[in-house]
């Protein structure tokens, strides 16, 4: 029973960060249908951005909120300087222009940083704590509250205000949405902001746990993409539940069978929905009326 | 109020608008008919900034509108409900007549959305489903709410009775015309060229990217060639 409680609390941690990395893919695709593969490296950003104003003396919570600060100006600047001008390309191609800048902001990270693992002092000091017989790390709890407050902020944000709702209507309907007078390309930045901006929060809350490198953003891209998929693709719940779902399987996986089948196990897990759900979990049809 | 000169557009090589011109004043009903094909969404495309121009000049109350993004044109007082409804679909009716009055946020929208309601009284009861489950009918209807909902100057209307049953036809165009007397313009295209004629001042026939024909509405609807070609009768 013990064992079943450790290896859920560490499944649900790492799932949180799956659920913030699928919430950002989230967020992007429906404003833009653009899958975005640089996702993962918002979250290396987050972290490394932070080890190093931390390391330069800045107090941590100011160098989480500047590293935080300076990745959405990254986003910002991914979609200005390399979707905003393709638009009108085919979506395959815009896909392939993230995956192009994520292996330059990875290139880029290691020749401005290094390729060091880092990491900067946990939050709240590293004493575990136990709960139900199971031990966690005080870390873990500023995670999944993290994810927590960033989820219940974006639904707050887009069934209560109107710019949120500029967002789903744009994401709906591109014509429509410039009709009523949204700016639908400061739509587009917004989301590449909100997103990047997700991201490094992600990065900075785990790094204290798993430690961050120029390189981590693959994993956690594809990790994030296939918890996105899960969830079904668009849908910020989706997001979350296919998140925690991910982490969940691979910590029971790696606890029970062993750690090398914790991913095969996983994504073996994702297959078989998608066979028998393809829009998955909470993916729904379009409903449109010619 | 709305001049359009030698109005150019194109869809990559191919150009379907061959220079129109076209003249709307304040309080008037202008319909635009013409068979499908003839470049009549185009040219209201163009008008509301979502086409690219190729040449000519619109002007909208004087001020030279053709570098003017889509987006900033309804805050002039132009404003176009577009062909096949386009409304937000996975959003609630009510969501959707919100967002149509993106600009403001006054105590003007809440009684806008309530005359709104009163034009249509069926969006009240769909107030809060998902547009998407509209009839095609209920939706133009949002559609039609919506554009109104942005306090145009001027309406540009595509083909508000496309598909639609015969009773709402008319329900819609009686709406249409009701404008005249909240002081709106209208600028109507309509391949259902009877019921468009019947309501409006005047009119223009439009055939393949030209102009062809301008007069009264009465007129164009007594003319030999109008009614043969584009009346039935």
């Amino acid at each position: 029973m013990p064992e079943l409680m450790q290896f859920l609390l560490s499944g649900v941690t790492v799932g949180a960060v799956y659920a913030l990395v699928a919430l950002g893919f989230t967020i992007i695709y429906n404003a833009s249908d653009v899958v975005n593969f640089a996702q993962g490296e918002f979250v290396m950003l987050g972290g490394m951005f932070t080890v190093f104003a931390f390391e330069a003396g800045l107090p941590l919570p100011l160098a989480a909120l500047l590293a935080i600060i300076a990745t959405a100006a990254i986003g910002v600047a991914l979609n200005k300087l390399a979707i905003e001008p393709a638009r009108g390309a085919p979506v395959v191609s815009l896909i392939i222009i993230t995956i192009g800048a994520s292996i330059l902001i990875r290139g880029l990270t290691q020749i401005a940083f290094d390729k060091q693992l880092h990491r900067f002092p946990a939050f709240s000091g590293d004493a575990p704590i136990q709960i139900v017989g199971a031990t966690m790390l005080p870390q873990s709890l500023w995670v999944i509250a993290g994810a927590l407050a960033i989820f219940v902020g974006l639904w707050l944000f887009f069934t209560r205000t109107l710019t949120g709702r500029a967002v789903l209507a744009t994401a709906n309907n591109r014509i429509a949405a410039q009709l009523v007078g949204i700016n639908t390309k400061y739509v587009m930045t917004l989301s590449f902001a909100l997103s990047a901006a997700i991201g490094a929060l992600a990065g900075v809350l785990v790094t204290p746990i798993t430690l961050t490198g120029y390189d981590i953003g693959i994993a956690l891209a594809l990790k994030g993409f296939a918890a996105a998929m899960l969830g079904g693709m668009g849908n910020p719940k989706g997001a979350l539940v296919g998140g925690l779902l991910l982490g969940v399987i691979e910590a029971l996986t790696a606890g029970y069978l062993s750690s090398q089948y914790k991913d095969a196990a996983a994504f073996v897990i994702i297959l078989a929905v998608l066979f028998a759900m393809p829009q998955g979990l909470f993916g729904r049809q379009s409903t449109d009326r010619v | 109020m709305l001049t359009v000169e030698g109005l150019r557009s194109r869809y990559g090589r191919i150009e379907v608008l061959h220079g129109i011109d076209l003249e709307i004043g304040s309080g008037e009903i202008v319909a635009v008919v013409g068979a499908n094909g003839a470049g009549k969404t185009t040219l209201l495309r163009c008008l509301s900034g979502i086409q690219p121009v190729s040449g000519g000049s619109i002007h909208f109350r004087g001020e030279a509108l053709t570098a003017v993004p889509a987006h900033r044109r309804l805050e002039r007082g132009l404003a176009q409900s577009p062909e096949g409804r386009q409304i937000f679909t996975n959003l609630t009716v009510e969501e959707n007549l919100r967002l149509g009055a993106y600009l403001f946020s006054d105590a003007r929208v809440e009684r806008d959305m309530e005359e709104g309601f009163a034009l249509f009284p069926v969006l009240k009861e769909k107030r809060n489903l998902p547009a998407g489950g509209l009839s095609g009918g209920q939706q133009q209807m949002l559609a039609i709410v919506r554009t109104l909902m942005g306090r145009p100057a001027c309406l540009l209307l595509d083909e508000p009775s496309m598909g639609l049953a015969p009773i709402l036809v008319q329900q819609i165009f009686d709406v249409v015309k009701g404008l005249r007397a909240l002081d709106v313009t209208v600028l109507l295209v309509e391949q259902n060229a009877f019921g468009a004629l019947s309501i409006a001042d005047r009119g223009y026939v439009m055939e393949t990217g030209r102009i062809t024909m301008t007069g009264p509405a009465a007129e164009l609807i007594a003319d030999e060639r109008i009614r043969e070609a584009y009346l039935g009768i």
